[in-house]
């Protein structure tokens, strides 16, 4: 197979690429970059739009011996993944730009320009396995690693999408990815993981925020109520410095009256108010979701059928049951326990043991009382 | 796997074996040719050599000549050398003239003088064709006390463009304002007398001529003052410091020696291959675009850009696109542009041409040289049609 391996300039991309060129495919490193002006985005730290990782993509292909070329991905990351990213803050939700940039960028727009110019799939570095089902799809399921498996940003790739990808490392503990790549001679081979958000310097998502979106958000600044009580507790700067669940830096002076910590309950971005109340009110049971991407056969619509679910990036499992609404337009979870601190905006991810179903965007969860998602 | 179909001579151009063996003869000797005794003589001697052999070839004297680390220093030694003598000189000529289609080399370091040393420069309009518009330069000479210099390159290295450069020279000269021009792409391929053009200052490269990398000259009057950037043992006449590279400097010289005695025959050759490929490029994809002069837009096009040079943008494409799938089948050739990260920008040159990013961002540039070939074109030729259907397809 002609082979286009995504290098981030990581030790897993320049592993899964080695591992690719090894079993005999014809492999073409390409590194994509981001932003037009490697610094803009994240300056002095290390992600994936920066000249260093650049060069060590480079210097990786040279080990193992393929092409490499950068590909200009600036625009399309901005519009589809950074704007994305802003506009979602800006209302409230919590996004997630991996999903985004592996759905609209990785596995779509790089995906598509490779088929275009001639090459059969595109490799990275994900922790992932896909295998041939009995039905003769390819299913997506868990890396054997389970402290690094990725099918979680993965659940939004569909059929098309998943036949023509290739994850080389799912089979593998990260231990023994680092340990084969100083094997093979990769000098990134001890380069610490990214864990950030790429585009985002230091992984300060709230500074980040207010300078991207600065007085755009008509929510800059406003109070934080205690939603019990309805006391003012404090002033923030911006919701898009909260997400759902979120205990740290309330600033809030006033303990609660029971003593017990608070959290972030709900965002309502067009007042600007964040309320917060203790934690047994963050408790989820059930949830909808929208944009749903099936990675195989849709589930059949409008009855209930056992799953589990994963509710944010390295999240638990939950388990759940599953509804499929206007032939795979929507879908309601029920989550058989509840869980906490779940964001409209998140991706809901469905699997069938370690088999990734499908996902959808998170719009609405519920907090009322127990099994009562409908 | 067999040699590759090397198109990309503005990039670099092989070695000629002349300059490959006198450099390693060299190479073998131990000498600083600032040393006083016989060894150092010998080496002196080499370099001294070699500087009239630069002079000859490009007629000016051997006391014009300064050897650089290449071009990129030559052209900011020109720059800001002259730049901050003429300010001393004057405080008034602060303005410093050029056009928006030079290399980096000229145009960063402007750039860092209007930002850091409170110049100003002005990008002078250049047509449809790449070429300097005369009338915008007067209309910039008409303050001339308020002009530290002007600096036009001999031909661009992206488009082949020839510059009007007598015409520059004759209206700087009139204010007595110093000329400089990047004829590192001119050099061999078309005729580049120093004393006959009229200009002040004249940047050299080594590898551009069948020379090695890391050398070059700023050729530079003599009654013209130039600030030094390097400052230290002041080995070429206290304009530029540091131990001369003889091995590079006698390389240097054989090969632009060699370039400038073969260049009419040389020429005559590369523009047989580029009337080749331009037909063909033309027959295969019709609407294939030839930037710079061109049959359509130019009488005499072929003369008014450089022998070797066919830049063609390819509508529907991405450069980029093009130069992978052309390089998989072995030929070699750039987008033309300039890249950090090897992240292709959309080219100012071309931009400065009036054309669009979209358009800036479908071209190719093919530069044919001294070891080209007429199978190395058809090469072109056969894997060109089937690389832009690709390229067309998998534009975002």
């Amino acid at each position: 197979m002609k082979v286009l391996a995504a290098m981030s300039g990581g030790v897993d991309s320049a592993v899964a690429a080695a591992r690719a060129h090894e079993a005999g495919h014809d492999v073409t490193g390409v590194h994509l970059a981001l932003s037009r002006n490697p610094a803009s985005y994240r300056s002095g730290a290390r992600g994936c739009c920066t000249i260093e990782d650049s060069n060590d993509a480079r210097r990786a292909a040279d080990v193992v011996g393929i092409p490499f070329y950068v590909w200009d991905l600036s625009e399309r990351f901005h519009a589809d993944v950074v704007e994305d990213f802003m506009d979602e803050y800006a209302a409230g939700r919590t996004p997630n730009p991996c999903l985004r940039c592996n759905e609209k960028i990785k596995f779509a727009a790089v995906l598509d320009r490779a088929l275009a110019l001639g090459f059969d799939a595109v490799a990275t570095g994900h922790y992932a396995i896909l295998r041939e089902g009995t039905d003769g799809l390819v299913e997506m399921h868990r890396s054997v690693d389970a402290g690094k498996d990725q099918s979680y940003v993965l659940g939004v790739l569909d059929q098309h999408q998943l036949r023509h990808s290739l994850f080389p490392l799912g089979d593998t503990p990260k231990a023994q990815v680092r340990e084969e790549a100083a094997r093979r001679g990769l000098l990134v081979a001890d380069k610490p993981d990214s864990h950030d958000i790429c585009f985002v310097a230091d992984g300060d998502n709230a500074g980040w925020l207010r300078e991207k979106l600065g007085e755009r958000a008509p929510n800059h600044g406003g109070v934080i109520v205690d939603d019990e009580t309805g006391e003012e507790l404090g002033r923030h700067d911006g919701t898009y410095g909260y997400t759902i669940g979120q205990r740290k830096g309330l600033r809030i002076g006033t303990p609660a009256p029971d003593g017990k910590p608070r959290f972030v309950l709900d965002i309502e971005p067009v007042e600007g108010t964040v309320r917060v109340g203790p934690r047994e009110r963050l408790a989820v049971h059930g949830l909808e979701g929208i944009r749903p991407r099936w990675c195989g056969t849709v589930p059949a619509s409008d009855t209930w059928g056992d799953c589990t679910v994963q509710l944010r990036a390295h999240g638990d499992e939950h388990r759940a049951r599953l509804r499929v609404h206007d032939g795979g337009e929507s879908v309601s979870v029920e989550l058989l326990d509840p869980a906490y601190g779940i964001a409209p905006g998140q991706a809901v991810v469905v699997y069938d043991g370690s088999r990734v179903v499908g996902s959808a965007t998170i719009a609405s969860t519920d907090r009322s009382s127990v099994g009562s998602a409908s | 796997m067999t040699d590759p179909v090397y198109l990309d001579h503005a990039a670099t151009t092989p070695m000629v074996p002349e300059a490959f063996e006198a450099m390693v003869e060299q190479l073998g000797r131990t000498a600083n040719p600032s040393s006083l005794h016989a060894s150092g003589r010998a080496a002196r001697r080499a370099v001294e050599e070699a500087r009239e052999r630069v002079a000859a070839a490009l007629g000016c004297r051997p006391g014009e000549v300064v050897f650089t680390s290449g071009g990129t220093e030559a052209d900011n030694l020109a720059l800001k050398g002259l730049a901050w003598a003429r300010r001393d000189q004057d405080p008034r000529r602060t303005r410093l003239l050029t056009t928006a289609v030079e290399h980096h080399a000229v145009l960063d370091p402007l750039e860092w003088l209007e930002a850091q040393q409170g110049y100003a420069v002005e990008h002078l309009a250049v047509g449809a064709d790449g070429r300097l518009d005369p009338a915008s330069l007067g209309t910039a000479l008409a303050e001339p006390a308020s002009v530290g210099l002007v600096s036009v390159m001999w031909a661009n290295n992206e488009v082949g463009t020839l510059q009007p450069l007598q015409r520059v020279v004759a209206a700087a000269g009139e204010h007595g304002i110093p000329v400089h021009t990047d004829a590192v792409q001119a050099v061999g391929a078309v005729p580049v007398d120093f004393a006959g053009s009229g200009v002040d200052a004249m940047t050299v490269s080594g590898h551009k001529v069948g020379g090695p990398h890391g050398v070059g000259a700023l050729v530079v009057r003599r009654d013209l003052p130039v600030a030094p950037l390097l400052h230290g043992g002041g080995q070429e006449r206290d304009v530029r410091s540091g131990t001369l590279d003889t091995p590079a400097v006698v390389g240097f010289a054989t090969a632009l020696d060699l370039a400038v005695a073969r260049q009419a025959e040389h020429a005559a050759h590369l523009r047989a291959l580029r009337g080749r490929l331009v037909d063909g490029l033309r027959k295969v994809v019709p609407d294939v675009v030839l930037n710079g002069p061109g049959p359509d837009s130019v009488p005499g096009w072929d003369r008014a850009r450089l022998p070797g040079n066919v830049h063609v943008s390819f509508p529907g494409c991405e450069g980029d696109s093009l130069l992978m799938l052309l390089d998989a089948r072995g030929i070699e050739c750039s987008t033309g542009s300039a890249c950090s990260a090897g992240v292709p920008q959309a080219s100012h040159v071309l931009l400065a041409m009036g054309r669009d990013e979209d358009e800036a961002r479908s071209s190719l540039r093919f530069t044919l040289g001294r070891t080209s070939t007429e199978a190395d074109v058809d090469a072109v030729l056969h894997a060109i049609g089937p690389a832009v259907e690709r390229a067309r397809a998998a534009k975002l």
